[in-house]
């Protein structure tokens, strides 16, 4: 094809293996990291031993023309947008960059995308394939670097979310899409409760929405697209045009907004677009075109944990707080056996971050 | 299985199922030999439908109980032989549960039961101006659940996804009749990504009873380019084109010669005969957008030498070039007795030379081949025309057929995109996956169905290893 490949950075598996290796004969588990960007958040803190991974980095193949890339887990987000950035190439999902030190793996383990996701897919989505060890320091592959691909089960993608504890991430295989042409943003005063209808009312219109935040009283949506299509809906929806230097909605993906700038515990809910959440405060902040909720503040999990089970979803305490405790929204009975057996399937002698998903995980 | 299992088992079912809705006698079980690759058949113990979540579990309890095989079976539309019965089990047909049980406009979601067909979610929903965007041309039959077991896709999957992308959440009950729903109707859930673990499952996890669809808005415009190329090459080049070109289309497909001279006699819609490949190019959004990239496309496809353009003038005309593509597969079926479609995915850079290779081996085969395929996905179909009574053909057929799938494999791509594994694939799977990599996927049946009574023989082979759990070397074997 095309291009050359990037320059390869390093490719650190084997010695990743020995470690693994050595930490399962002597029954030591680890502790998966990288950047070290998400180690006190999204999961349980894991007081294991640190495997360091942040070596194994560096795009492996970037072809433009199938728009595909595969890189190392270690490679930090910064580096794989840069190379993505001269062919006008991005990554759907819109991640969290955490001042350049977020990784691939690790977005993936904690299944992280940023305001795009309801309308571009998560990086769970984009996911095509992955190498990963397992908890037999079997260095395997799944998926693959094609569109579609339902050889056997979807382990790639099972990987989101499941902060390594059921392998660890070598390399990872994604679906890029082409920049769009024009991004436009539009603000409009309004309360908590007419913006998650206006957020749902505007995306069951077929119209480039890109993004749909609200904080502080302002709904902000974003559209990008096709010139012809954003100028066009931006004229029939009115509000205010934002300003084309704000960066709102890097700050909001990178959640460096003052909003987040507080060691307050920090919530998140993930529940039914539409919903009206019971917890909701005026200090919240509702992303996702309403489907994403943050709360700050301390509550017990339960009573949480309940109002997002009535509004469709579930909730995880992200950051502060207690992290020895369990974090998320607990599992049926059932549930809680198959993903134990899934856990087993995976790592039979409990040594990839145990602890970090669920005490019992 | 002794008859006096089976008297057994009937009058156990009977408990809970109306009498006609567990047909025991080998006539009535004849229209569930097989699915929509026919060339796989067999004979269940008896065929059980339920009409309710309830009587499904009842059914899973009594199975798991007597240690019966069970096979789900939705609209039998599917081409790897996933739902062919097994000899010693239960199939279970679930057509019957086809309520779309509530739509929700706002949210954008709809909750429906297994057994409703792919098109009649999207009719239903029509009125609020939604769609449920997972289109396989099979639309008309395919079952929802079949379409969750199979991760089935479509034409319009390269801008909107998968099934895997369009669905939020789903009701399973497990091997052992135990009741559970995972996803949520946000869009992630705690834990591990069960939601990706079961699209795609093809019936060996768990009995999919419920489904809430993820819907998108109808496009405001729709418009179909279509080109003509005098060779495959150049078509194939234009897909490339298009695709780096930063449109991605809603759809593009490609069909090669045989394919557009069966689809044209077939369906009338004005595809042009004496071209070697068409493309069909559909962009759609805002009136301006489309405007913008349909002449986007256009100029691109004459700049890499189409020999013909086609722009479709109003929805009519759009559908009526849809139609020769949907109804492509019927439209070779008729060229030959049978024929055999196959499901490789390639990278779409790939596309010329597979064909080309495709081709060859054609000849070779003696054997004719229409393509008509997901180009802007590398999604191939090659449909193989043999004749089912000839066992020298149908071997041919077959060899053919591996061929092809494990070409795709050594250019970078699957064995599947979209038909799945069932039992037509299995022994391919060792081509594309190592030893490691199939224990893993086996040890995750295991975490599910311990004893395997879950559509066994299918997706994922059972290695040797499995010889120590009881009672399997023959369950599994179909050969
Ligand atoms: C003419 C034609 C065109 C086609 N075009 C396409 C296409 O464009 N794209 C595409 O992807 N496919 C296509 N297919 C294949 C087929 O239609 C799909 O695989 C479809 O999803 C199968 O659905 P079904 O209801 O017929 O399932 P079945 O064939 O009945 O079953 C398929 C599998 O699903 C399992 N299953 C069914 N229901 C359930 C359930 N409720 N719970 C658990 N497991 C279940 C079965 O055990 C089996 O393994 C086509 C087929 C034909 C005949």
């Amino acid at each position: 094809m095309s291009e050359e490949p990037k320059p390869a950075g390093l490719d650190d598996s084997k010695a990743i293996v020995t470690s693994l290796m050595q930490a399962r004969e002597e029954a030591r588990p680890v502790y998966i990291t990288a950047g070290g960007s998400k180690r006190h958040i999204a999961g349980r803190d894991c007081d294991s031993d640190t495997l360091d991974v942040s070596l194994h980095r560096g795009i492996v193949d970037y072809q433009p023309q199938e728009l595909v890339i595969t890189a190392r887990a270690g490679t930090p987000l910064t580096e794989l947008i840069a190379a993505l950035q001269e062919h006008n190439q991005m990554l759907p999902f819109e991640p969290p960059l955490f001042g350049g030190k977020a990784t691939l793996g690790g977005t993936l383990a904690c299944n992280l995308s940023g305001p795009a996701r309801p309308f571009r897919g998560s990086i769970r989505d984009a996911v095509l394939g992955v190498q990963l060890i397992n908890g037999k320091c079997e260095l395997l592959n799944f998926g693959g670097k094609v569109m579609k691909n339902v050889a056997g089960y979807d382990v790639s993608r099972l990987q989101a979310g499941a902060l390594g504890t059921l392998g660890v991430i070598s390399e990872i295989s994604l679906k890029l899409l082409p920049q769009p042409e024009k991004t436009l943003s539009l603000r409009y005063e309004m309360t908590a409760g007419d913006a998650i209808e206006c957020m749902n009312r505007r995306a069951g219109e077929p119209k480039p929405l890109s993004g749909a935040f609200w904080l502080n009283g302002d709904l902000t949506l974003r559209l990008s697209g096709a010139a012809s299509a954003v100028e066009s809906t931006a004229a029939q929806w009115g509000g205010d045009i934002l300003d084309a230097a704000d960066n709102t909605w890097e700050n909001l993906r990178d959640m460096t907004l003052p909003y987040f700038a507080n060691d307050e515990p920090l919530w998140r809910f993930s529940v039914n677009p539409a919903a009206t959440l019971s917890t909701a405060t005026d200090s919240s902040l509702i992303d996702w075109g309403g489907a994403q909720r943050w709360l700050r503040g301390e509550y017990p999990l339960q009573e949480l944990q309940q109002a997002a089970a009535s509004a469709g979803g579930h909730v995880t305490l992200f950051r502060g707080g207690d992290r020895a405790a369990e974090v998320r929204s607990p599992l049926s009975g059932t549930e809680q056996h198959l993903q134990q057996q899934l856990k087993r399937a995976f790592d039979p002698d409990g040594i990839l971050n145990p602890g970090r998903l669920y005490s019992w995980l | 299985m002794p008859e006096s299992s089976r008297n057994e088992l009937t009058r156990r079912l009977r408990q809970y199922l109306d009498a006609d809705n567990v047909i025991v006698d080998q006539e009535s079980q004849r229209p569930y030999e097989c699915d929509a690759l026919t060339i796989y058949c067999d004979l269940p113990l008896l065929v059980a439908l339920p009409e309710t979540t309830a009587q499904v579990q009842q059914v899973l309890r009594v199975c798991h109980q007597l240690n019966v095989p069970l096979v789900a079976r939705g609209a039998g539309t599917g081409l790897c032989g996933g739902a062919m019965p097994h000899p010693q089990g239960v199939l279970l047909a679930l057509t019957k549960l086809d309520r779309i049980v509530n739509i929700d406009p706002l949210a954008r979601t709809a909750r429906v039961q297994p057994g409703v067909s792919n098109l009649a979610i999207s009719e239903a929903v029509a009125a609020h101006g939604l769609y449920y965007g997972p289109d396989p041309s099979s639309q008309v039959a395919c079952s929802i659940g079949g379409n969750v077991a199979e991760n089935s896709g479509g034409v319009h999957c390269l801008k909107y996804g998968l099934t895997v992308h369009n669905i939020l959440s789903l009701d399973i009950l497990t091997v052992a009749g135990e009741a559970l729903t995972i996803g949520s109707q946000g869009l992630d859930s705690p834990g591990y990504d069960l939601m990706a673990l079961f699209t795609g499952s093809e019936g060996l996890l768990g009995i999919v009873t419920e489904i809430t669809v993820r819907l998108l808005p109808l496009p405001e415009v729709a418009q179909v380019v279509m080109a003509g190329f005098e060779s495959v090459d150049a078509a194939g080049d234009a897909v490339g084109a298009v695709i780096s070109g930063g449109i991605i289309p809603a759809g593009l497909e490609m069909m090669d010669r045989l394919a557009i001279q069966a689809a044209e006699d077939f369906a009338q819609a004005g595809y042009p005969r004496d071209a070697a490949a068409i493309l069909l190019c559909e962009v759609d959004g805002t009136r301006e957008e489309v405007d913008q990239h349909v002449s986007q496309v256009a100029n691109l496809f004459n700049s890499m030498g189409a020999s013909s353009l086609t722009i479709s003038q109003d929805e009519a005309h759009r559908s009526l070039l849809w139609k020769g593509r949907k109804s492509a597969f019927p439209a070779v079926g008729r060229l030959a007795p049978d024929y055999y479609c196959m499901d490789g995915t390639i990278p779409r850079g790939q596309v010329s030379f597979v064909l080309n290779e495709i081709h060859q081996m054609s000849e070779h085969y003696d054997l004719r081949v229409a393509n008509v395929f997901h180009a802007g996905d590398g999604n191939l179909h090659p449909l193989i025309l043999f004749d089912a009574s000839d066992p020298n053909d149908v071997r041919k057929a077959e060899e053919f057929g591996s061929r092809i799938l494990k070409l795709a494999v050594q250019v970078g791509g699957c064995i599947t995109g979209e038909h799945g594994v069932g039992v037509e694939k299995l022994r391919l799977m060792p081509s594309q996956f190592s030893a490691e990599e199939l224990l893993q996927l086996e040890d995750i049946k295991h975490a599910f169905d311990p004893a395997l009574n879950l559509n066994p023989g299918k997706g994922v082979p059972i290695l040797k290893r499995c010889q120590e759990y009881r009672a399997l070397p023959a369950r599994h074997q179909h050969e």
